[in-house]
């Protein structure tokens, strides 16, 4: 402490201390966006990768997002949207887009498994953004009651209740959730896809969202307790079919029994 | 009643069973009961069978409703699920839909029996309306029959209560939205309507006291009143004896059909197997109201696809239609410091207001236009009275609008097509659709009629063509035979009456207004064929006919 004290004025005290004063405040800023900015770790992508995502970017994204992911009239910018955004638009087949319209649809992917890392790779490396969730957040082992609640609050007004999907206004839609993967949900989460908002770390914690996860992959490993669903569509699908079938039943009956006579 | 028992000596049983039987019998008269009812005469008919069905629907829905209220709490109080059901364990509820979740996953037999109950009460109001529809388009709420209309418009307003009731009573998310929707109908009532909510809920809504009075209402209050319309609908039934559809030998002074027993008594026991059976087939292998999956009521979430069972979908409907703003019309305003919210009262509460005032008022209305104070119990085919089943198809199809307006999202995610595009070809049909079906409907029923007076004058066209010795082309018309003719020209048609005047001699405004109504109901008509064109076109027919075989006795009723 005796150092400390008889060092106080020397002139090179005050730059010390700026330099602390920087790092510290620096330091807390950026532990603090990162709660929010979902590590841009290009760690798990190689060079390589980065250069042959480059190369399929070119070849089959640019002319609608430009060369550079910079975008054009045709498409949004892509720079800072991170792996996971990637991960999830062309993991879902989205990506690359049929047609225009209200929304881009769900298709079988097209690009397979390593293309589409190495897609992610070269976005990822052009500014940082969500990466793809780490294994642990998808095994779908979280409190299944929680992630219910946390389902029906932030979900469920647009995906429906027992995530059979939705409609939005003016074509768009928010789609059924069964037999969505675990990583496209936790990326999709992060990333709001389509019209769908952003639910940051600070809002739905990763904890959280491992347990959204684990609802739903409960709900749908649990089937339908009471017979076949009818979509899971509530009053209307049931209202229907108590009037075609139900209904209908019963006046095959009323003609069977009164055939015979008159 | 026992006239034959006054010459004889009275009746010794030879047997144990016998002397049992005689002794209730001879202190209850049920042989007396049996003698009445056993000869009552029922015309048999499909269509005829809706009422039953809705009238054993209810029987099914007091059965298993019987057993729900054995395990299920209507409580508000809050508690943790401790149920078998994981995704919701812990989580925190009101005893209500604890104890409904119970019934689902930890009662025996509570799952199937909930589901019976949820299905039959669709069934119940389902068979309801298509009785009503039946009833309205054959023409037999005519004179006798108009109070018993009246008494089946309650039974369906009742029912409705009925379901509406029963399906805010788990409390569950899916029912407490729908209760927030009628507690907002309710406050959009001018005046009333806030302190009317508060009544009712106890306080500012939801409180903790509304699930509680539902189930009063649900169990007690408007069952028992079912109840009662039931027995005064079936005494009526007997009292003015079943309708029956014209045929030979049926007219407005008989009743063509079986006895009740022990054929038709034997039947219809067995239709209420077939439809309990029916309906637990249903509940055995068809979900209805996952209540697991909306979870509880918290007055923040509202799930997609959220929607009232399908008899107050109309209502549902038509609050989805109601714009809240045209251009810059706003249809919410603020008088004296009352908010005045038409975007809510129009919708939810003017359709059915018109709806059910019609149907109450029509048989009246139909009355007094066609100054018709003559009983009817023969049916008429609803071509037969195009005006009427122009009516009303012009009323389902604006209903059914609604209808298909309360599922907009569904119709919108599941054809691909966008919700506000529904939302407004829905607007349009709410306006034209029932035009659209009023006149396309009278054109039917009088192309039918044309089609069955051709028919009738010529017989069936059988596709024969003959070539005639001179070279002309003719095609063979077999003629039909008496009795499937009699349905085709045994039918009356209703010409205008024109204004007339009373007693004073003079025409009065409301006269003329009657005669106007008159005319637009009548003035297209298809008038049966009289005997004596049906002679005249036989005759005719004979000197063409190449088949000339057998000679068509000509008609004469």
């Amino acid at each position: 402490m005796k150092a400390l004290s008889q060092k106080r004025r020397h002139p090179l005290a005050a730059i010390a201390l700026l330099l602390m004063g920087l790092l510290l405040t620096g330091g807390l800023y950026a532990v603090a966006t990162t709660v929010n900015q979902a590590k841009a770790d290009t760690t798990s992508f190689s060079a390589s990768d980065v250069e042959e995502g480059g190369k399929l970017f070119a070849a089959n994204c640019a002319t609608c997002h430009g060369m550079g992911a910079s975008g054009t009239q045709d498409g949004p910018s892509l720079v800072g949207v991170g792996a996971a955004a990637v991960d999830f638009q062309v993991g879902t087949g989205r990506m690359p887009m049929q047609m225009s319209g209200p929304q881009a649809q769900q298709k079988p992917a097209q690009f397979n498994a390593e293309q589409t890392k190495q897609l992610a790779a070269y976005v990822a490396s052009l500014g940082a953004g969500p990466a793809i969730p780490e294994q642990n957040l998808l095994d779908g082992k979280g409190d299944a009651a929680n992630g219910g609640e946390l389902f029906r609050v932030n979900c469920a007004m647009c995906h429906n209740a027992a995530a059979a999907g939705g409609a939005l206004t003016r074509g768009k839609f928010a789609p059924a959730l069964a037999g969505v993967s675990a990583e496209h949900i936790y990326e999709a989460m992060v990333t709001g896809p389509q019209n769908m908002p952003v639910f940051s770390d600070s809002n739905v914690t990763p904890e959280d969202k491992r347990d959204i996860i684990t609802f739903l992959k409960t709900i749908e490993a649990n089937g339908s307790p009471g017979g076949a669903d009818l979509g899971s569509l509530g009053p209307v699908s049931e209202g229907l079919f108590v009037w075609v079938a139900g209904l209908g039943v019963i006046i095959a009956f009323t003609i069977w029994l009164t055939s015979r006579t008159s | 009643m026992s006239a034959s028992s006054t010459a004889e000596a009275p009746f010794v049983p030879k047997t144990k069973v016998g002397s049992f039987t005689n002794f209730v019998d001879e202190r209850v008269g049920g042989s007396g009961i049996l003698r009445e009812f056993g000869r009552k005469v029922f015309p048999d008919h499909w269509s005829f069978m809706f009422g039953e069905v809705a009238l054993y629907s209810f029987v099914i829905l007091l059965m298993s409703g019987t057993f729900l209220t054995f395990f299920f709490d209507p409580s508000m109080a809050e508690t943790h699920y401790q149920g078998s059901y994981t995704p919701l364990y812990n989580v925190e509820m009101s005893v209500a839909y604890s104890s409904s979740l119970n019934i689902s996953f930890d009662v025996r037999g509570g799952l199937f029996m909930r589901q019976v109950h949820h299905w039959a009460a669709l069934l119940f109001v389902a068979s309801l309306g298509v009785h009503m529809l039946r009833v309205f388009f054959t023409g037999a709420f005519r004179k006798p029959r108009e109070m018993n209309w009246v008494v089946g418009g309650v039974l369906l307003i009742l029912a409705m209560a009925a379901g509406f009731t029963g399906y805010s009573l788990p409390d569950d998310l899916l029912s407490g939205n729908g209760l927030r929707i009628i507690d907002g109908v309710i406050k959009s009532i001018p005046v009333i309507g806030t302190y009317t909510s508060f009544f009712l809920f106890g306080g500012e809504f939801p409180g903790t006291a509304i699930i509680g009075r539902l189930y009063v209402l649900h169990i007690l209050l408007v069952p028992a009143l079912i109840l009662l319309m039931i027995v005064i609908h079936l005494f009526m039934v007997v009292v003015h004896k079943h309708t029956q559809y014209p045929g030979p030998g049926r007219n407005d002074g008989n009743v063509v059909g079986y006895p009740l027993g022990p054929v038709y008594a034997a039947k219809a026991g067995g239709f209420f197997f077939i439809v309990f059976g029916v309906l637990a087939l249903m509940a055995a292998a068809f979900t209805i109201n996952p209540i697991w999956n909306y979870g509880p009521y918290d007055p923040s979430p509202v799930s997609a696809g959220t929607q009232p069972d399908w008899y107050i979908g109309f209502v549902d409907g038509a609050l989805r239609l109601m714009p809240g703003v045209i251009n810059d019309f706003h249809f919410e305003w603020v008088i004296f410091g009352r908010t005045l919210t038409l975007n809510v009262l129009l919708p939810a509460l003017v359709p059915a207001g018109i709806i059910f005032t019609v149907l109450f008022m029509y048989p009246w209305i139909e009355r007094w236009v066609t100054k018709d104070n003559r009983e009817h119990h023969v049916l008429d085919r609803p071509r037969n009275a195009p005006t009427r089943t122009a009516i009303g198809v012009a009323g389902f199809t604006w209903y059914c609008v609604m209808w298909a307006a309360a599922g907009s999202d569904l119709i919108a995610t599941h054809f691909h097509v966008s919700l506000n595009d529904v939302t407004y070809w829905l607007r349009t049909l709410f306006f034209i659709g029932p035009v659209i079906a009023f006149i396309v409907t009278k054109r039917i029923a009088l192309a039918l009629q044309r089609k069955d007076r051709e028919i009738a004058l010529h017989g069936r066209e059988t596709g024969r063509i003959v070539r005639l010795p001179h070279g002309e082309f003719i095609e063979v018309h077999a003629p039909l035979d008496e009795y499937k003719r009699y349905k085709l020209v045994g039918f009356e048609s209703p010409a205008p009456i024109p204004a007339q005047p009373n007693e004073h001699g003079v025409v009065t405004g409301k006269e003329k207004r009657r005669a106007a109504l008159s005319r637009w109901f009548f003035e297209d008509r298809v008038a049966p064929a009289t005997p004596a064109e049906l002679e005249a076109a036989h005759a005719h027919g004979h000197h063409e006919a190449i088949e000339a075989g057998e000679d068509q006795k000509s008609l004469s009723h």
